[in-house]
């Protein structure tokens, strides 16, 4: 049975092969290639996820060699929560992506690439295999931001790659001070080593410093302020179903990796020997929740704004990490796979919008209701969820969070997440009263500037050249919906999955 | 302080190489050379760790050689970063590539003035 974790990074690798090789033959096969290997990911992960959740962690040893020296594949709730996650997402996508997206071979072959390099910094117990993961992970995505037309996504792709190679540069110099200090890769181990570290344990300086660069590398990966401004550029500059899939899962493993090294790498108790740390990590939060937002109120393009707020709603998680107690820690899993849902379905209606009528800008957005109801429903259902509306899921996660933080006293950690409630509010409730209690000016008008509006949009977003609107397929209109309905559903059931995850938590806690 | 930093002669080399990276990322308009920062960069880093395996008057990690060893495992590591190294760089070229065929200049200022006037 653990012999499925390995598989699970493997087969999107042979898929991605294989996408190559049948592109050879037949240039039209990325496609069923991709969403076959995808139902074969979701299955076995979903396998794996109902024996983590089951017992202890499930081990596995590659190539035999036993840790510390070899490496391990570890997969206990959080892990598994990620890779099911995963699955589902590039499964979602794909369905979208059949008649939206990119359709090169190139494109399903990156985009395989992608699953493996998130599956693999999921589910691996050694540091040094997560930065490899990373890179993996870094490269998939830049080629695929780049896999729009045109030099804008080139640019933004490039701008990424650059920014990224500096944070996962720095995970790197963190892994090699850890090595220094303890002499081993693996992370269990290593949590057993670091108290230990010459004299003074946890406050030696080598120590600290391995924790402030491999904290600083996460950080940009997973876009806190002030190191997010790759984001933008990257979300708004890549094809619709890439800024969906980038968005729903890059910055969120990485959250989740930044939560493995803190808290089974260096445990609670580092945090609590270093005040300091644990200030700096409540800082990025707060800075990245108020500036994230403040930012997205003042963009005028649906996407970049979108991406601003990633920026704010990362910010609660890595709030969350900070304060390390079960309900937060709790809220910050169930976030994490909310806003997943929750992001990835807006940047997909907002390409459904696109593809329909040619607005991308909030203006563009005026009386939307009319003339695409289920793109203007979807948004707003999304957006309502993102702020927090109960049931969605986007309330759950944010009111564990925010427990999280009054149990543990954090006040001014807690009042800006409450607060960031009504800042998320500032910034989709203007689109949303947009889209239903205005007129879209003049009808000629209207028509004129959504012409003028599409031209300009697709030649910046470098979808083509001429002003026609793109296709909207059934299934683009079925993933979007699929997400909204998720948002909904997932808050219903979320209460269970936090009760689900408590022995997983307390583990990592203990 | 001159003693200290004689003794760590390699880590002041390698922190050098991360301030020239750093600077030449920051401060040069054209995209190739901010790839080669990138590149000098990374090196910094590859030597930081490799120079953490150093033992003084170690042998060759083989089975037959005599103790003290080198520690072998930072050498593999780093053979694996320059490999995503490698990648790196022949992505960030690709991309340089489609850049330059695009708009004609690899100059940064000159490409944001033709995606301003757009």
């Amino acid at each position: 049975m653990s012999d499925l974790a390995p598989l699970l990074v493997a087969l999107p690798i042979f898929g991605s092969i294989m996408v190559f090789f049948a592109g050879l033959v037949r240039s039209e096969s990325g496609w069923p290639i991709a969403v076959l290997t995808s139902l074969v990911q979701l299955g076995g992960a979903g396998l794996i996820a109902v024996r983590a959740f089951d017992e202890q962690p499930v081990e596995y040893v590659v190539g035999g060699f036993t840790a510390p020296y070899g490496i391990e594949l570890v997969i206990d709730g959080l892990s598994a929560t990620m890779v099911v996650l995963i699955a589902v997402v590039a499964l979602g996508v794909l369905g979208y992506a059949r008649v939206a997206g990119p359709r090169s071979n190139s494109f399903y072959a990156t985009y395989l690439l992608l699953v493996a390099g998130l599956t693999g910094m999921s589910i691996t117990g050694d540091i040094f295999n997560m930065y490899v993961f990373l890179e993996i992970t870094g490269l998939a995505t830049y080629a695929l931001v780049a896999s729009g037309k045109g030099g804008r996504s080139a640019l933004a792709a490039l701008k990424y790659l650059l920014v990224g190679t500096v944070g996962a540069s720095l995970f790197l110099l963190g892994i090699g001070y850890a090595y220094v200090a303890t002499g081993t890769l693996n992370m269990a181990d290593l949590s057993q080593q670091l108290p230990a570290v010459g004299s003074m344990g946890y406050t030696d300086p080598l120590v600290q410093a391995s924790f402030g660069l491999l904290v600083a590398g996460l950080f940009v990966k997973v876009a806190v302020f002030p190191v997010h401004t790759w984001q933008p550029e990257a979300y708004a500059g890549a094809p619709d179903s890439v800024s969906a899939y980038i968005s729903a899962l890059v910055s969120t493993v990485a959250a989740y990796a930044l939560m493995r090294i803190i808290l089974s790498v260096f445990t609670v108790d580092f945090l609590v020997a270093n005040s300091f740390a644990r200030t700096v990590l409540v800082a990025g939060a707060v800075v990245s929740i108020i500036f994230g937002s403040v930012l997205a109120v003042t963009q005028t393009e649906i996407k970049r704004m979108l991406a601003y707020s990633s920026v704010s709603q990362f910010g609660l998680v890595v709030g969350a990490i900070a304060v390390a107690n079960v309900s937060a820690l709790t809220g910050a899993m169930i976030h994490l796979v909310g806003h997943a849902i929750m992001k990835g379905g807006l940047f997909l209606t907002t390409g459904l919008v696109a593809n329909s009528t040619g607005d991308r800008t909030i203006d563009g957005y005026e009386g939307l209701a009319e003339r695409s109801s289920i793109g203007a429903a979807v948004f707003g259902v999304l957006a309502l969820a993102m702020v927090g509306v109960p049931p969605a899921v986007g309330f759950v996660g944010k009111w564990y969070i925010a427990v999280g933080a009054v149990e543990a006293e954090a006040w001014p950690l807690a009042v800006v997440i409450l607060a960031s409630t009504l800042l998320t509010l500032a910034y989709f409730v203007r689109i949303i009263e947009r889209m239903y209690f205005r007129e879209p000016a003049k009808p000629s008008e209207a028509v004129e500037t959504a012409e003028t509006e599409t031209a300009a949009s697709v030649v910046a977003d470098g979808h083509g050249t001429d002003a026609e609107l793109a296709p909207v397929s059934t299934g683009m209109r079925a993933t979007v919906l699929a997400a909204a309905v998720l948002a909904i559903v997932l808050g219903l059931g979320a209460f269970e999955y936090g009760q689900l995850l408590e022995p997983t938590i307390e583990r990592l806690l203990a | 302080m001159i003693d200290i930093l004689a003794s760590r002669l390699y880590y002041l080399v390698a922190f050098s190489l991360l301030g020239v990276g750093t600077y030449m990322m920051i401060g040069n308009q054209n995209l190739v050379k901010k790839v080669i920062g990138m590149n000098i960069f990374q090196t910094g880093i590859f030597l930081f760790f490799i120079v953490t395996a150093f033992v003084e008057g170690g042998s060759p990690p083989l089975l037959t050689a005599a103790e003290p060893y080198v520690s072998p495992l930072p050498h593999v590591l780093i053979l694996t970063a320059i490999v995503v190294g490698v990648s790196l760089t022949a992505v960030a070229l690709g991309l340089i590539v489609r850049i330059y065929s695009e708009y004609g200049t690899l100059n940064e200022e000159a490409i944001q003035k033709v995606t301003a006037d757009e």
